[in-house]
């Protein structure tokens, strides 16, 4: 009982203990040898800045957020769905598999031009970008759950002249839960840099600014405060998604799955 | 009417695998209602093989295995298999009472009739108290006791066992081999059990199949006269001490022989 406990505030507070060290060390780099603002602002600095430009800083996460969960949205149904087909026969997966990889490999950057020339709207140009980024892991980990079934459980049921649709909701299905989640905190994470990426390839600006804008538009202008305050809440706008996926996967598997249990017997 | 015929016949079957591997020469076979019959043999023997063909799992590559005299397992409620893996094979997602009643809920059996059977079930094998428990809450002899109420939910006609308690230690084993022939009684079950331990096959048998390997091959049907119901303190006996040594002998004149 102690144990865990104690542990759990350890993981708690260690990494805790590292950042303040860290913080600490460069504040007092900066200070010791006056390093101009304009280089490598102190961190007392980016905490002001975050303070005076909440507004922009909030509005333009908005915009991120909402292209970044628009974009794991998409790719969770059209990843799923795409599970769903290559699990119903090996040929269809043998010959489809090798575009999903392609799709994987080839860089953001490199094609996100395209979608916003051929897609109107900026926003849904954003979304598929984001999209295309974060699908990959839902296919391949959702694949491999749906066949990652106990050979034995699938003997039972084939004695129990189990349906097709029975086998699926009863046995394929949950057995590929803890692997979806697996796939789904990796692509939580892909699904922002992907919102990213897509933004500075689009450069939008105006009113639907987003954080790749901000940081963008500091660069050029130099204010480097801003830079870092507006990589400040991209980062903690990937912790948090991180860590709200990992709440769903803990709502859904906390009762049974060993990645998500807990307690030490 | 099905008193009289087997409950499962295997005349004749064998099974050769597309590489050539033969796992079982024709093997012939009956099982009638109400035997505890063994299949006992080394590593290889083919027992596993013969195990799921009268499961209908495995077609026969020749020859072929008859339920009641069908060509395959009727299904109704009268006739159901049930089978004991050699690991507990339950659903982890699911609590205990759920797990038991899984065969109830895949052949559509009204709610309130298989939670009925389910309870029964558990308290057969007394884990009456555990339905409400995930199967990581249990230790491996109770995982196990859950997958025989499994099987015993259905009530079922023959009950096919495949080293169910292999992975256990052996004072578990020896409490839940008491526990299965006390069922096999009292439900005047049917079961076919795969092991390679000679004194589980003595001990449980009413008559015990000597399988060898290479290929998979039957050697010997030996009746185990002992009588029932058996006590642990039946091990002790010459008569049981006899039984095993002849078992003995028996596989190992067919693993000395050319391989």
């Amino acid at each position: 009982m102690n144990a865990p406990a104690h542990l759990g505030v350890l993981r708690l507070a260690a990494p805790l203990g590292v950042a303040v060290l860290l913080l600490a060390a460069w504040q007092a780099a900066v200070m010791l040898w006056e390093v101009p603002f304009y280089i490598v602002p102190a961190p007392t600095r980016i905490l002001a800045t975050l303070w005076d430009d909440r507004a922009l800083l909030a509005a333009s996460l908005g915009v991120t957020a909402s292209v970044a969960l628009a974009a794991l949205a998409l790719a969770v149904v059209a990843g799923v769905l795409t599970a769903f087909v290559f699990a119903q026969s090996r040929i269809i997966e043998a010959s489809l598999l090798p575009y999903a990889i392609l799709l994987q490999v080839t860089p953001i950057v490199a094609i996100a031009p395209l979608i916003i020339i051929w897609v109107k709207d900026t926003r849904t140009a954003l979304v598929l970008c984001a999209a295309v980024v974060a699908i990959f892991p839902i296919i391949s980990s959702t694949s491999l759950g749906l066949r990652s079934v106990d050979p034995g459980l699938a003997d039972l049921f084939r004695m129990s002249r189990a349906s097709r649709l029975q086998v699926l909701l009863r046995l394929r299905i949950p057995s590929a839960l803890p692997y979806f989640f697996a796939g789904l905190r990796v692509a939580s994470g892909l699904a922002l840099i992907g919102a990213v990426v897509a933004e500075f390839v689009a450069g939008t600006g105006g009113q639907g600014a987003g954080l790749a804008y901000q940081i963008l538009m500091a660069g050029i202008e130099l204010n480097i405060p801003r830079l870092f305050a507006a990589l400040v809440v991209i980062t903690s706008a990937g912790v948090a998604l991180y860590a709200a996926v990992g709440l769903l996967a803990r709502l859904a598997l906390g009762g049974w799955h060993d990645s998500e249990v807990t307690e030490v017997r | 009417m099905d008193a009289a015929r087997p409950v499962v016949a295997v005349s004749g079957a064998g099974k050769t695998y597309d590489n050539g591997t033969r796992a079982l020469a024709a093997v012939t076979l009956d099982v009638a209602r109400g035997e505890f019959v063994v299949l006992l043999g080394p590593s290889g023997c083919g027992k596993t093989t013969l195990l799921r063909m009268t499961a209908g799992l495995l077609p026969p590559t020749d020859g072929a295995v008859r339920w009641w005299g069908a060509p395959a397992p009727p299904d109704d409620d009268d006739h159901r298999l049930a089978m004991v893996f050699q690991s507990p094979t339950l659903m982890p997602w699911a609590r205990v009472q759920a797990n038991v009643r899984l065969p109830l809920d895949l052949a559509r059996v009204e709610r309130r009739t298989a939670d009925a059977r389910a309870a029964e079930a558990l308290a057969g094998v007394g884990l009456a108290q555990d339905q409400e428990r995930y199967p990581r809450e249990l230790s491996g002899g109770m995982q196990m006791r859950v997958s025989i109420a499994r099987a015993l939910a259905v009530r079922p006609a023959l009950l096919l066992m495949d080293e169910p308690f292999a992975a256990l230690d052996e004072f578990t084993r020896h409490r839940l081999d008491d526990d299965l022939l006390a069922l096999w009684q009292r439900q005047a079950l049917t079961v076919l059990f795969v092991t390679h331990g000679i004194q589980e096959a003595v001990y449980l048998a009413t008559r015990v199949i000597v399988m060898a390997a290479q290929p998979g091959r039957v050697i010997a049907d030996v009746p185990i006269d002992l009588p029932h119901p058996r006590a642990p303190a039946v091990r002790g006996t010459p008569a049981f001490a006899a039984h095993c040594a002849h078992l003995s002998s028996l596989v190992a004149a067919a693993s000395a022989g050319p391989a």
